[in-house]
């Protein structure tokens, strides 16, 4: 047994590979669909996009890439559906290049399914250059930053915007990010325009977001592909209550089932290696 | 000579104004602020010029080079053809720049960064070993906050509790302890610019 043990502990990396592949492939084509059970910080965010009032404004901004696309997306998916579905305004724009191809495609997705309409239910204004500059100046007034749509309408003759300067009509930003883009919302927005800020972030850079939970400073997080199932399973749950039939796939919650397994077996990885590791040890 | 100090006395009445600025809500204050985050706006765009410039005259170089000339004429190659098929073809829905960027960046972007799943589980088995008190400690943390987010670990009566206590206590205590020294090196960095005694970003 001991023998076998030391073995396993020094097994080739490939075979490693080889059962985490499975591990993430085989519930991606057969889904167990785990129930998805919502964690406080991502409850704070629904909750409070639950409770706005219809017509009020939320802006979104897909300040994310290709990389970060598997974990980031469904949330951005899920959260976008959940404004519309609730009445609320959606407000599309990034702060990265890459982001406006890929928020588009949400929006599009968010007009087949539940039917929204451009610039009536919902408003796509892309991407504009200068980072800071662009979330100080939406402080300011938002028709000097955007003053047309991604499609080339001018802001001003969108039936959605009207009425909507700056953050004093805009309920709530969040931040759709794999790196620190969401702090730089809160040092620009909410410190000086005291603009309620929310994150959605990846799980590797969730840790860094909880000094500004605490504080009050987000209102909430959407953490890794978790916080994505989390919300698109109830988001789900909100369409088949309203006898939506055709449903968009549920790719975070697809994407949590292999990853949850992912984990499992690290976790076994990490057993066995000691236990061999202990094995070596008492040989000597 | 003046080459470095217009730069410099640039920098010091804009951080200076812009400063105090932040302080006064009156009107002239604001429009001048507003200037201000248009030439931001402005400074910004010319930064990816200089990025555009910087990267073709860095592969140009290395197209020299014999070892890596395959790469630089790949990137080139690439480069060439998105600025060809954007400008003379648009950027939006359905062109073909946007479903090179779906069809090719994307799932390379995607895939590129999905390795690391595959590196970390062979590190995990490898490096975590109960080897001392704090390698056991942070196992025992890691097994705690692998297992939370998992959905299992939801089903788990105390562990979505003990993940949260994890992530919003000693997490956040020692993130905050890191975040305070950074705010005070940025204050500190901000006014050695300003006041001209870190030149580094003049370059040479």
């Amino acid at each position: 047994m001991r023998d076998f043990l030391i073995k396993l502990s020094k097994i080739e990396r490939r075979y490693i590979y080889l059962a985490l592949f499975l591990a993430l492939t085989l519930p991606l084509i057969f889904p167990p669909n785990f129930p998805q059970k919502m964690s406080p910080t991502v409850k704070s965010v629904f909750e409070f996009i639950d409770t706005l009032p219809p017509g009020s404004h939320v802006l979104l901004s897909a300040d994310y890439d290709a990389s970060v696309l598997p974990e980031v997306d469904p949330m951005y998916r899920a959260v976008l559906k959940h404004c519309i579905l609730r009445g609320v305004i959606p407000i599309g724009m990034t702060l990265y290049p890459q982001g406006a191809v890929l928020a588009l495609d949400a929006f599009k997705e968010a007009e087949e399914y539940l039917g929204a309409r451009r610039d009536t239910d919902y408003v796509f204004l892309g991407y504009q250059a200068g980072f800071q500059a662009v979330i100080l100046g939406i402080g300011e007034n938002i028709k000097n930053v955007f003053p047309k749509d991604y499609f080339g309408t001018p802001i001003d003759s969108i039936p959605a915007m009207r009425g909507v300067n700056n953050y004093k009509d805009i309920a709530l930003v969040i931040s759709f990010s794999g790196s620190s883009v969401p702090v730089t919302w809160v040092i620009y927005a909410y410190s000086k325009y005291h603009q309620k800020v929310a994150a959605a972030v990846t799980a590797v850079s969730a840790a860094d977001f909880y000094p500004y939970i605490q504080t009050g400073q987000f209102v909430g997080m959407l953490a890794g592909m978790k916080g994505a199932a989390e919300y698109e399973y109830a988001v789900r749950k909100i369409m088949k209550d309203e006898g939506i039939e055709k449903l968009p796939p549920a790719k975070a919650v697809k994407g949590m089932d292999a990853n949850s397994i992912g984990h499992l077996l690290i976790m076994l990885f990490i057993i066995i290696g000691n236990l061999g590791y202990f094995a070596a040890k008492r040989r000597k | 000579m003046l080459q470095r100090r217009i730069p410099l006395v640039i920098v010091f009445i804009t951080g200076v104004l812009m400063s105090i600025q932040y302080f006064i809500p009156h009107p002239v204050s604001q429009s001048a602020y507003n200037i201000a985050l248009t030439w931001f706006r402005g400074v910004a765009s010319m930064a990816y010029a200089i990025a555009v410039i910087s990267f073709v005259r860095h592969h140009s170089r290395r197209l020299k080079q014999p070892q890596n000339s395959f790469y630089s004429a790949v990137a080139l190659a690439a480069f060439l053809f998105m600025c060809i098929v954007g400008f003379g073809f648009g950027i939006g829905e359905g062109t073909i720049f946007a479903k090179m960027y779906l069809n090719v960046q994307v799932p390379l972007q995607a895939t590129t960064f999905s390795l690391l799943a595959f590196y970390m589980a062979s590190a995990a088995y490898r490096a975590f070993r109960v080897k001392g008190l704090e390698a056991t400690l942070l196992l025992i943390t890691a097994f705690i906050v692998m297992f939370g987010v998992t959905t299992i670990g939801n089903y788990i009566p105390f562990i979505p509790k003990l993940t949260e206590w994890l992530m919003a206590v000693p997490n956040l205590a020692s993130k905050r302890g890191i975040l305070i020294g950074v705010g005070l090196g940025m204050i500190s960095t901000s006014l050695k610019i300003i006041l001209g005694i870190e030149r580094n970003w003049l370059g040479g």
